[in-house]
């Protein structure tokens, strides 16, 4: 229950933290500081029980009528993340304490900050898929608005734009798949589907929903080819970036493929797309993060390779493949949140993130400089940091797939990272400076000490693996597995294949990093050239060519002038009920009553009233036909047993009439508007409508005639409402509240005719004054 | 009958619509009027011709005796035509003081309703 209160809190506190902040100013860090560390204290307390491969679960009734609950079950992977995401939640706070002091926007920064963080651990902590869907759409709704911190910024409001466009495209195809997967199994319970796997795979829906999830997954996690919104969204304030676009938020999308590992892995389709896309990712990440200078670029894309190793990894999908995506998840998030910290350090102090122009700061920043060669060692997977070890069981893992070729592509990349890895954690410090160098000025304590403190978590979990694999790994494993998995990690493994390839990539990355200056421009030439073809060029031109699109149509459907609009209505109805009754039998002519010849009299009266009203260009001719059309139908009704009617519309059309000659008057003729395009369209238009009209009248009188309302105004009207005349007993007892509404739009349109001509009244008194005073 | 009335019903309707396609505001006007006029001889004719038989309890009887014209339908007529009336009278003089305002009464040219002429000159200018 307690996670349960820690969540709502967490929207409350999203609510209030602006005002907090505003009212406590500095004493708000401790304040803030409670909920990440009631999350972590919440966690510590329920250790023991996920040691033991056992779970805590709440729920409470939610929509009790489509089975959706919201319940929480938190597993040995819900806590490693949980770990994670309120360790480094708690150590984000202490750093934008100092990196986004004095910023305009920093009020409401933490606001944004406790919504993501409350969504995040929603959405590892969800037992329900609908529950967690919606906690995921939170993180992106957050997301955008971190990295649209900057609004006034045109570029920021760009990134924050095409994340948000990026991965809640790609939430709605995972709300698909998740309905898919629901309709599958019948629940929307995580465990339940878990157990389900033959059900799901050899279902005929089974690889839509694959494929809808994956594009959800995939898209959240930047893969490639939906990558590109990763580094845009470096445009955010770089504890945003160490937080949810490094380590925590864009591991969302891992998060959802480990959990449905059980219930939608094993085959071959589940293999083959993740570890495609994953090695892809993975190599695309590298080459592009060899292109870049900037600091947090370069960060940036190594994080894009570092999911595609975890897709790839998830989607070998053994017990070895598990183990390793789980330790390199843990290991990941602290170097790479470290290095972040270490990057929005040096932007903080030399005002520059250009590789190009850092350099010497060693001596400035010692701190900062040692957090960086913590954190280093670990992404360079050097021991006995945690990056080696998860290094070592990276090959380990690509070795024993059946194909050799992927080890070959991890030595590949994963030497590109090496190189970045070196220039981001030591070129700024140790590099000779020279002219172009940025001179850096001094380090805060709110700025080294987070990566400080994950850069000695980080070797100290290196030091200790015992801790690391049965504390932290094993318990993640066996919730992916769903099995009791024995994980033993070690730093020294012996003289191993896997050794070998790790100091392989060492030596390979080593040499790429001493000759930057050599073959930089070369990759940045070949990216140029591609960029033409890249998938971010292919979301700016959907883009465009959607709000073209979306011009075309405006102007096609609301080009301004009414006819358009009419003629649009109209076409759209007459198409409509159109087809509904060319589907429906023949017409059905039983209810023929034959006319009298006075009758027939009538309706050549109203049609020859029509045929010349369409024709006259007299407006006076026009107002008595019109009125003679009128008396012609109240007669119809005379003759067909509505003598109410008829009286009515007697009055009411001969009032019409005095109006409209009345103003007519000061109305110019019809002449005026003579010429122009020919009307055959129109013609067409009006016939056919008038056509359908006269078939959906014949169609309704066929209809049978049976009203139950008729009856009890017929029976009831005299009995309980004393009145003889059944219409007017209808409009003034039974319905008589629609007869005062009635009565206040006849009130409401004579407050707006008279308003009107008051209104005329005074702007033509300004209007002569002004021309007096011309003359 | 009701077929010859389902005819006038749409050729009312059809030439109504044709009237409120054309340019001038007072055609437009004289098609609406005969749009509601229309929809008001569907409503009649879909409600069941019943010649001769109002919808009155004559003296002696405690309820309507069959047959009998279907008073629902007159009653919802009935409130339409007094409606239509104060959406008529609304419209004639919204038509005038467009007009009056705007100088012309051609549908094209009153593309941009929210700034009278007086202001577009002075843009101009």
């Amino acid at each position: 229950m307690g996670f349960m209160i820690l969540l709502l809190t967490g929207f409350v506190l999203t609510f209030t933290a602006p005002w907090i902040r505003r009212r406590l100013r500095k004493w708000s860090l401790p304040v803030f500081l409670l909920y990440p560390l009631a999350a972590l204290a919440l966690l510590w307390n329920i250790s023991e029980t996920i040691q033991k491969q056992s779970a805590i679960a709440v729920s409470l009734p939610w929509v009790p009528s489509l089975g959706v609950n919201l319940s929480l079950r938190i597993d040995g992977l819900g806590w490693l993340f949980g770990l994670l995401i309120s360790g480094i939640g708690a150590l984000v706070i202490v750093y934008a304490h100092g990196y986004l002091h004095h910023h305009p926007q920093e009020n409401r920064f933490y606001g944004f900050l406790f919504l993501f963080m409350t969504a995040m651990l929603g959405v590892v902590w969800s037992e329900d898929i609908f529950l967690l869907f919606v906690f995921w759409e939170l993180t992106s709704i957050s997301s955008f608005l971190l990295i649209g911190l900057e609004h006034p910024e045109e570029k920021a409001r760009k990134a924050a734009l095409q994340a948000l466009l990026v991965t809640a495209g790609g939430g709605l195809a995972l709300l698909a798949g998740l309905v898919g997967l629901t309709l599958i199994t019948g629940s929307s319970n995580l465990s339940v589907m878990n157990t389900l796997n033959g059900k799901i795979v050899q279902s005929e829906l089974y690889l839509p929903v694959l494929l809808l999830i994956l594009a959800g997954a995939f898209t959240k996690s930047a893969q490639f080819p939906f990558h590109f919104w990763l580094p845009g969204a470096m445009a955010a304030p770089t504890p945003v970036s160490a937080y949810l676009h490094s380590a925590t938020m864009v591991k969302a999308g891992v998060y959802l493929l480990a959990r449905l590992t059980p219930a939608l892995g094993g085959t071959p389709q589940w293999h083959t797309l993740l570890t495609l896309f994953g090695l892809a990712t993975l190599l695309a990440g590298a080459f592009l993060a060899l292109g870049q200078t900037d600091l947090k670029r370069l960060l940036a894309y190594t994080t894009v390779a570092s999911l595609g190793t975890m897709v790839f990894l998830i989607g070998l999908g053994d017990s070895l493949a598990i183990k390793s995506a789980i330790t390199l998840i843990l290991a990941h998030a602290l170097y790479k949140g470290a290095l972040f910290f270490v990057a929005g350090g040096i932007d903080h102090s030399a005002h520059t993130r250009d590789l190009n122009r850092l350099g010497g700061l060693a001596g400035t920043m010692p701190f900062t400089a040692f957090a960086a060669v913590l954190a280093g060692l670990s992404m360079l997977g050097l021991p006995p940091a945690l990056g080696f070890i998860s290094k070592e069981l990276v090959y380990e893992a690509a070795l024993e797939s059946a194909s050799g070729g992927n080890a070959l592509i991890a030595l590949i990349a994963l030497s590109g990272v090496t190189a970045v890895g070196i220039w981001v954690a030591f070129l700024p410090f140790w590099k000779k400076p020279d002219e172009q160098t940025a001179r850096g000025h001094g380090e805060e304590i709110t700025l080294w000490l987070p990566p400080v403190l994950l850069g000695l978590i980080s070797l100290g979990l290196g030091l200790l693996p015992g801790i690391a694999s049965k504390a932290l790994v094993q318990p993640a494993v066996e919730a992916v597995l769903l099995k009791s998995t024995p994980v033993k990690l070690a730093l020294w493994h012996g003289f191993t294949p896997m050794l070998a390839l790790s100091g392989l990539t060492l030596a390979i990355g080593t040499v790429l990093a001493l000759n930057r200056m050599r073959f930089q421009p070369a990759v940045q030439t070949i990216l140029q050239t591609l960029a033409p073809i890249s998938p971010e060029r292919g979301y700016e031109r959907g883009l465009t060519g959607l709000k073209h699109f979306a011009a075309l149509q405006t102007n096609f459907l609301q080009n301004g002038y009414f006819r358009r609009y009419l003629m649009v209505t109209i076409l759209s109805g007459i198409l409509l009920v159109g087809i509904v009754l060319l589907q429906s039998d023949s017409l059905p002519w039983t209810s023929f009553t034959p006319p009298r010849f006075y009758e027939v009299i009538l309706v050549g009266v109203i049609l020859t009233g029509v045929f010349s009203v369409t024709r006259t260009s007299s407006r006076m001719v026009a107002a008595a036909l019109l009125g003679m059309m009128g008396f012609t139908i109240a007669l119809i009704y005379l003759l067909y047993s509505a003598p109410d009617l008829a009286m009515v519309q007697f009055t009411i059309e001969t009032l019409s009439v005095i109006l409209f000659v009345l103003v007519i008057y000061r109305l110019p003729q019809f002449t005026r508007t003579r010429g122009g395009p020919p009307a055959v369209l129109d013609v067409v238009v009006s016939v056919a409508a008038g056509v359908l009209v006269t078939v959906l009248v014949l169609t309704l009188s066929a209809v049978p005639h049976d009203s139950l309302v008729t009856s009890f105004y017929a029976e009831n009207s005299l009995k309980l409402a004393q009145g003889r005349n059944v219409v007017n007993v209808i409009l003034v007892d039974f319905r008589g509240f629609d007869t005062l509404g009635e009565i206040t739009v006849l009130a409401l349109a004579g407050i707006g005719v008279f308003a009107l001509l008051k209104l005329s009244g005074k702007t033509e008194a300004i209007r002569t004054s002004s021309q007096e005073e011309t003359k | 009958m009701n077929v010859l009335l389902a005819i006038t019903a749409g050729v009312l309707f059809g030439g109504g619509l044709f009237m409120m396609l054309r340019r001038s505001l007072v055609r437009v006007l004289i098609g609406l009027l005969m749009i509601s006029n229309a929809v008001n001889l569907i409503i009649f004719t879909a409600g069941r011709l019943v010649p001769a038989r109002p919808p009155l309890i004559s003296a002696g009887e405690s309820a309507l005796q069959p047959p009998y014209a279907d008073p629902v339908p007159q009653a919802l007529i009935l409130t339409a035509i007094v409606i239509s009336f104060g959406v008529t009278a609304f419209a004639i003089v919204l038509m005038q003081q467009t007009y009056r305002s705007l100088g012309n009464a051609d549908m094209n040219e009153m593309r941009s309703t929210d700034t009278p002429v007086e202001d577009e000159e002075e843009a101009a200018s």
